[in-house]
């Protein structure tokens, strides 16, 4: 086997929003050799094909998502980065060395640091265990948007979707721009208090409802659905669109030996977006599934100045306790303590009103915060991490907790 | 030779009978093609779907069985022995991965330690006599993984996992391209016999065949009865399987079987050839022959039983569920029957073991031909055949910088779960046997069976076989 061995300063794999930042933000910062492997044809991650707006900066103003993947790419070229597209990142050869196919053959990368940004998916139906035939017609939002967006394919005629996040909406909108008609959507959790001013396009969603199976075969013809009295029924439909619930694309983090956080299930990090791997760092969707891509973005910029520091120090500090989180939390991220976080996400998996939260090493308690609003299960909040520096490096996990 | 494969739409060939038609093109129909095709004879294949090996040979659990476990004295249990040599010689020959892992039985009481001395000797007077006995220390250094509480182990390092979909595709391929005829989308609807010819009533016209061999598997009884025989009945065993992702291949090293019970084979844990771990099969009796559905109780089942043999499986992602059906007959045997007054052969039954037997099987029923009134001719050597290589085990074309010199597209990744390329896709497009469907895509390349279930690649693939087919 004949592989083509190179070394960069940093290899950044992934040209999403978070890749594509990260890459900005270093390439900006001196004359480094900085490399982004994309294994799509194009940069841009997932909003390549997100034909809507709601994307973009401060500075570009309300961008559709197209636009903005190719905007993140542009700055990230602008700013001395080298964009390498349909090039996959297929396993690792040494701690900070990678190997990746091309049409152009095989390579293998050392860099200094490594940053990864590989971004997340939605689980499909099989990962859900939802039992049933397996017809035709099932999508998750991700395949939809490329079916309608970049391949102009038939979907269907009547479709259900499920699951009530940011993301459904994209899906239902998608839905809709390919004239297939929408039964309803359908959503475990209870109804939002303001149910009657959300969107939706008409279509009724079904609250406390779980989906039980899909039905026939070769297409599909329905979807069957429990609510939480007992209550079941069948929704005829041709089309089923299973949408978030969330799982990073982990592969290459894993492979690598990088711990895991089992919240998440993306690679244990701390404020600074340091992995377990020395001179590894993990920004994006990777780190915490499908937040907005101006999440993923920030994130990458703000690896910079970490990944900057490491190449001029060549320090990797020890990295603090973990955080934990209590029911109804699900995660939070970063999920090692350690200096220099502005702030933490964490997600909740039921409705929250004016939680208070409560966050303790060894019994001693380090903060307290009351977060003064509704939040909702499904997507993220942050809480401002400042306090995280008062965590004792050699302590024990850092508990996050809801209330007394 | 132009390979002859007939579609929906198609006419079906005139001209003068077929010496031999076989229906069914599982994996069954297929080896017996294939076997056929050796030999100077005018055969037919015939397939009520699109596809080759579309019915219970897609689903199964893919074990290339030693047959230690089999009914000693049945037919069954020989052509399973000599089945598995014959398929592992051709999967040698034709690059069709198997891996042998081994197996370890894991006993998990008293009652079932007991239990493996006696199939210890079982498989001894199977004629297998590679198994030995581990005791309960031995059996955790083999698996480090598996739960607490195994107190020991009967080891039969012979048995081997393969890919089950590459197995009849290389049988139908080699027998298409020695001259037998392929009629897909093809369902025989009817049959009638006169004068030493049998005339059959297809959905898209009628055949006409001297010798008509009955390998329909779940139908094998129904075309039976087209032929006047009301001798078995097919009841459909199901078995649901969950496919878990190949970051926990690394959690199982053997094929994991629990104890034989009156109630079947039971619930096993395999590595799979791609890489995946395998949880399953449940066996449930049923009356429905299309009820290949996967089921709340049956997920539920396997993974309570999963969390015992291998806790950590559990803790990871699910890539793909699924559900096959045995063809069982009430009779703990393969149903081989030649008919020479009637110039058939039904070749039903064939339950749990019939991918590790499908060769020996066709080189049995082949050996019938000559009491129905055939003489087959010579057997001749048929040309080498090289398939697609699927499995982990030998670096695949991604990984081949020479295939990627020659031609980049093997350099270009299309589904990346599953690290299937341009290239891979392109040639099974412009195969012998191009699939027509993203699942036949997928079973002759992996594109899309991987981890995301098409949220990357779904809508590419798609595309790229919709381009193939217009
Ligand atoms: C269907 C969908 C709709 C969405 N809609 C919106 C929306 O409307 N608004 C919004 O703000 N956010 C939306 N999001 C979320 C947004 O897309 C993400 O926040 C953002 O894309 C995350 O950026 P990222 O760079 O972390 O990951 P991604 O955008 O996922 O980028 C990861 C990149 O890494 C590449 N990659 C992965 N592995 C390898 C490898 N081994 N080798 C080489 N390359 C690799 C991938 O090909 C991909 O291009 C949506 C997400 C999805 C899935
Ligand atoms: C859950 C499960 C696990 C298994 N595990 C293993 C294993 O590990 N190892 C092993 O060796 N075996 C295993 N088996 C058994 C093996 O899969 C079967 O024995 C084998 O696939 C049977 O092949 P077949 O060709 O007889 O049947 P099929 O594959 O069902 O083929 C019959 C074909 O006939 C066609 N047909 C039916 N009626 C008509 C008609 N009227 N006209 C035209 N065509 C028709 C059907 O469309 C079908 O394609 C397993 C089976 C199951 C269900």
């Amino acid at each position: 086997m004949t592989r083509r061995e190179r070394a960069v300063d940093i290899l950044v794999v992934g040209a999403g929003p978070a890749g594509l930042a990260a890459a900005a933000g270093l390439a900006a910062a001196g004359p480094l050799h900085i490399e982004v492997l994309e294994r799509e044809q194009t940069a841009g991650g997932i909003p390549r094909h997100c034909a809507h707006g709601g994307f973009g900066t401060r500075e570009t103003g309300d961008l559709s998502g197209p636009a903005y993947a190719l905007h993140c790419a542009a700055e990230a070229r602008r700013a001395g980065a080298t964009l390498r597209t349909g090039l996959t990142v297929t396993g690792w050869a040494g701690p900070r060395t990678l190997d990746a196919t091309g049409p152009g053959g095989l390579e293998r990368i050392t860099a200094r640091a490594v940053v990864l940004a590989t971004g997340a998916r939605e689980r499909p139906r099989a990962a859900r265990l939802v039992p049933g035939t397996r017809p035709a017609g099932v999508y998750t939002t991700g395949e939809l948007q490329q079916a309608v967006h970049l391949h102009h394919q038939h979907i269907g005629t009547r479709a259900v979707v499920i699951g009530d996040e940011p993301v459904s909406d994209a899906a239902a909108d998608t839905l809709r721009t390919a004239g297939v008609h929408l039964v309803a959507r359908v959503t475990t959790h209870p109804p939002r208090p303001l149910a009657a001013v959300r969107r939706g396009g008409g279509a009724p969603l079904l609250t406390r409802t779980t989906v039980t199976a899909l039905t026939g075969r070769p297409r599909l013809t329905g979807v069957r659905v429990r609510h939480e009295d007992g209550r079941t029924a069948t929704l005829a439909c041709d089309t089923v669109v299973f949408t978030a619930d969330w799982i990073p694309d982990h592969e290459l983090a894993r492979r690598g030996g990088l711990p895991m956080d089992p919240g998440t299930r993306g690679p244990a990090h701390d404020p600074a977006y340091r992995t377990g791997q020395p001179g590894v760092f993990a920004v994006g969707s990777l780190l915490h599934g499908g937040e907005g891509a101006g999440t993923a973005a920030r994130e990458g910029r703000a690896v910079t100045a970490p990944v900057l520091r490491h190449l001029a120090t060549g320090a990797w500090p020890v990295s603090g306790p973990p955080l934990t989180v209590e029911e109804p939390l699900e995660w939070t991220a970063p999920n090692l303590a350690g200096p220099g976080g502005t702030r933490l996400l964490l997600r909740t998996a039921r409705r929250l009103t004016a939680p208070l939260l409560v966050a303790r090493q060894d019994g001693a308690v380090l903060h307290r915060h009351r977060v003064v609003r509704t939040v909702p299960p499904g997507s993220a909040f942050p809480l401002a991490a400042d306090w995280l520096e008062r965590a004792d490096p050699r302590g024990g996990a850092v508990r996050l907790t809801i209330g007394g | 030779m132009t390979p002859t494969v007939t579609r929906a739409g198609q006419p079906l060939p005139g001209g003068p009978p077929y010496d031999v038609t076989v229906i069914g093109a599982g994996v069954v129909g297929t080896a017996i093609a294939r076997e056929l095709a050796r030999h100077p004879l005018r055969t037919a294949l015939v397939e009520a779907t699109d596809d080759i090996a579309n019915g219970t040979s897609k689903a199964n659990t893919a074990i290339l069985h030693t047959g230690f476990d089999a009914v000693p004295g049945t037919l069954e249990a020989r052509l399973v022995r000599e089945g598995q040599r014959l398929l592992a010689a051709h999967a040698g020959r034709t690059g069709i991965p198997v891996e042998r892992v081994g197996a370890l039985l894991i006993a998990w009481d008293q009652e079932q330690l007991d239990a493996l001395p006696g199939l210890l000797a079982k498989a001894e007077r199977n004629g297998y006599h590679a198994a030995r006995l581990l005791d309960a220390e031995e059996t955790a250094a083999r698996e480090p993984h598996i739960g607490p509480g195994a107190l020991g182990a009967l080891e039969i390092p012979d048995e081997a996992v393969i890919c089950p979909w590459t197995t009849p595709l290389s049988y139908a391929t080699q027998a298409v391209r020695a001259g037998v005829h392929l009629h897909l989308d093809c369902p025989v609807q009817d049959l009638a016999y006169a004068d030493g010819l049998h005339t059959l009533t297809t959905g898209r016209g009628t055949l006409r065949t001297g010798l008509l061999i009955n390998a329909a598997g779940l139908y094998a009884d129904a075309i039976d009865r087209l032929l006047g025989h009301d001798t078995f009945t097919v009841r459909p065993r199901r078995g649901q399987l969950i496919v878990f992702d190949k970051l926990a291949r690394d959690l199982v090293g053997h094929i994991l079987l629990p104890v034989p019970t009156a109630a079947g084979k039971g619930v096993l844990v395999a590595p799979t050839v791609f890489g995946n771990v395998l949880l399953g099969p449940t066996a449930e009796d049923l009356d429905d022959k299309t009820a290949t559905e996967s089921t709340a109780e049956g997920l539920a089942l396997l993974r309570e039983k999963g969390r015992r043999i291998l806790p950590r499986l559990l803790d990871e992602e699910v890539t793909a569920v699924y559900a096959g059906l045995r063809a069982a007959t009430g009779q703990e045997d393969y149903r081989i029957t030649a008919r020479p007054e009637q110039r058939s052969i039904t070749v039903g039954g064939i339950r749990s073991t019939g991918l590790t037997a499908s060769m020996a099987i066709a080189e049995y029923v082949v050996s019938l031909l000559p009491g129905t009134g055939l003489d087959p001719g010579e057997p001749t050597e048929l040309a080498p055949l090289t398939m697609p290589g699927l499995g982990e085990g030998a670096d695949r074309p991604y990984l081949d910088a020479g295939l990627i010199a020659r031609d980049p597209a093997y350099g270009t990744l299309v589904c990346h779960c599953e690290r299937v390329t341009e290239g891979e896709i392109r040639d099974a497009l412009t195969s012998t046997l191009p699939p027509r469907s993203a699942e036949g895509l997928a079973r002759r390349t992996r594109a899309g069976n991987g981890r995301c279930q098409g949220f990357h690649c779904g809508a590419a693939i798609r595309a790229r076989i919709e381009g193939a087919r217009s």
